[in-house]
């Protein structure tokens, strides 16, 4: 059973024929060439594929397309501005924040809608923030620190005029 | 890739609409709101539906509406992030928020619904495996086989409720809404589950849960505790959910109700008849706590070790208590997170708050049940 949809994707209207059954992950992935958001159990354990739905981190591999017509998507590609990385890919870019860098788009977005909420999140705040998000290469320290940066930075930083 | 097997796709607008399309389908159609449990499970080939009937596109099935004065009503496809931060049932029904905001992961809350939950499928060791794991240990009686591997000289299935609100929900005396082709019909929460781990619901395959009921609050406190090997992710191998309402100081009415012990949600009877006339000291929780430990009959079909899980049930009764009566006094609720190193074996209690208290439930005058849980 085929689909049309339309998908809001970083800001970007997006029209394809997809097979209703195909996950929001493989859509991303196959159909979008989105390959930023990368697979890891696929089955809702581990927060690797984790984007923004309507600014809220949800796991791509188990959501259905279909439902989220109506819903702006972002994945890690919509982060940057430009050329201009978002200040948690600069800070997590600084601070080696990754190591293999698996976990890491999924990470960055899960931490991205925190900001959001919580400018400025305690270190406890950020660690249940991103408590659906395994890594199993860094022990978690700098992806912590990588996160607080971010919020200093961006509570620094003048906000600029929308364009 | 592990891919979703192929299905129909049905997204009704109305409540009327799905029951129709889930008469039609019969046995062949399931219902997906949030899709957490459903979708792992289909792609593990638990679930074989020809159609799903999605619920996320039905506005009447999502929202909180009334307050703690009157009672309250959740919509069933209200996302579980969306209860736990919700004031008035942070406010006045402090359990239901702390259970819905332990549920597996942030991420999971952000679509999981709080009628999923309540009808999550049950788990057991033997069965939330791989289609390959299962037919290389002979497949159970739950799916594709005929025996369970858990009691293999029992005819009935033994997978666990697991459930986080449920216990909650069934302590404070929720009920819930039902509909279906004859119409709809309400139900107390305690009526809607059955001591069988495959047939688990009392609610029948052709009925849709639409809404959870909560009477009024006045005068009543809660509290859930949960346990569970990490801070995140994992499905309670023990849930505790208490609901006391109280005259002064004196308990009136006391609802202990035990999730993860059994295929379904356990009243303990004993423990709630216990508190009934007293006022929650050191000595009236440690005898509560005994008595809830009666009902609790834990196999040995989920993470941690069953005498384990057995133990612990009396020590999560009366640390529950002891948090109603204001008797804990450690530093942070979220022990999961902060604190004491982890190792495997060290479980990890999860603790919300009642009443904006917020920290971890403790009987500091009472050695027996203070202190960490023992290792396994």
């Amino acid at each position: 059973m085929n689909i049309r949809l339309s998908l809001t994707v970083n800001d970007e209207s997006r029209e394809l024929l997809v097979p209703v059954h195909k996950t929001l992950l493989e859509v991303l992935r196959e159909d979008l060439d989105l390959i930023g958001t990368k697979h890891g159990c696929e089955l809702g354990e581990c927060g690797t594929c984790t984007v923004l739905v309507d600014g809220a981190p949800v796991l791509s591999c188990i959501a259905l397309p279909a439902d989220l017509q109506d819903s702006d998507i972002t994945t890690v590609e919509g982060m940057a501005d430009g050329s201009r990385l978002h200040p948690l890919q600069q800070a997590f870019a600084e601070l080696g924040a990754a190591q293999c860098g698996y976990c890491t788009p999924g990470i960055l977005l899960t931490a991205k809608a925190l900001l959001a909420d919580d400018p400025t999140p305690t270190r406890q705040r950020i660690r249940e923030a991103l408590a659906g998000n395994l890594c199993r290469c860094t022990g978690y320290t700098k992806i912590l620190d990588a996160v607080e940066l971010a919020a200093l930075r961006m509570g620094q930083r003048p906000v600029r005029a929308m364009t | 890739m592990i891919r979703l097997p192929a299905f129909e796709y049905l997204a009704p607008r109305t409540v009327g609409d799905a029951v129709k399309y889930l008469a039609d389908r019969g046995a062949d159609a399931m219902l997906v709101a949030g899709g957490t449990d459903l979708f792992p499970n289909m792609k593990r080939g638990q679930f074989e539906p020809k159609a799903l009937v999605g619920l996320r596109g039905i506005r009447e099935l999502s929202g909180v509406s009334g307050d703690g004065r009157a009672g309250l009503t959740i919509g069933a496809a209200t996302t579980l992030s969306a209860v736990a931060a919700h004031p008035e049932v942070a406010r006045r029904y402090p359990a239901l928020a702390t259970a819905a905001g332990l549920v597996s992961s942030p991420q999971l809350r952000n679509a999981a619904t709080l009628g999923g939950n309540v009808c999550v499928d049950t788990r057991c060791n033997w069965y939330n495996q791989s289609y390959e794991w299962r037919k290389a240990v002979g497949f159970c009686m739950k799916k594709d086989g005929d025996i369970c591997l858990v009691a293999p000289g029992s005819s009935r299935c033994w997978a666990v409720s697991s459930s986080d609100t449920a216990p909650v929900l069934w302590a404070l005396g929720a009920t819930a809404r039902l509909a279906g082709p004859a119409g709809e019909r309400t139900l107390p929460v305690s009526a809607l589950y059955q001591d069988d781990g495959i047939a688990y619901l009392a609610k029948r395959p052709d009925e849709i849960l639409t809404e959870l009921a909560l009477p009024a609050a006045d005068g009543w406190d809660s509290v859930y505790l949960k346990l569970r090997r990490r801070g995140s992710f994992d499905f309670p191998v023990l849930g505790v959910a208490v609901a006391v309402r109280r005259e002064g100081e004196v308990v009136r009415e006391a609802r202990v109700v035990l999730g993860a012990v059994a295929s379904t949600p356990r009243e303990a009877a004993a423990a709630s008849t216990a508190l009934v006339g007293q006022r929650l000291t050191s000595e009236s929780i440690t005898r509560a706590a005994e008595a809830a430990a009666g009902p609790a009959k834990p196999l040995d079909n989920t993470d941690f070790t069953h005498p384990y899980r057995k133990r612990l049930v009396r020590v999560y009764v009366a640390r529950a208590l002891a948090r109603l009566a204001g008797l804990d006094a450690g530093p942070s609720s979220f022990d999961g997170f902060e604190g004491r190193p982890g190792f495997p074996g060290e479980p990890r209690a999860l603790a919300g708050g009642v009443r904006g208290g917020s920290s971890p439930p403790r009987l500091n005058n009472q050695g027996a049940i203070s202190g960490p849980p023992p290792s396994t």
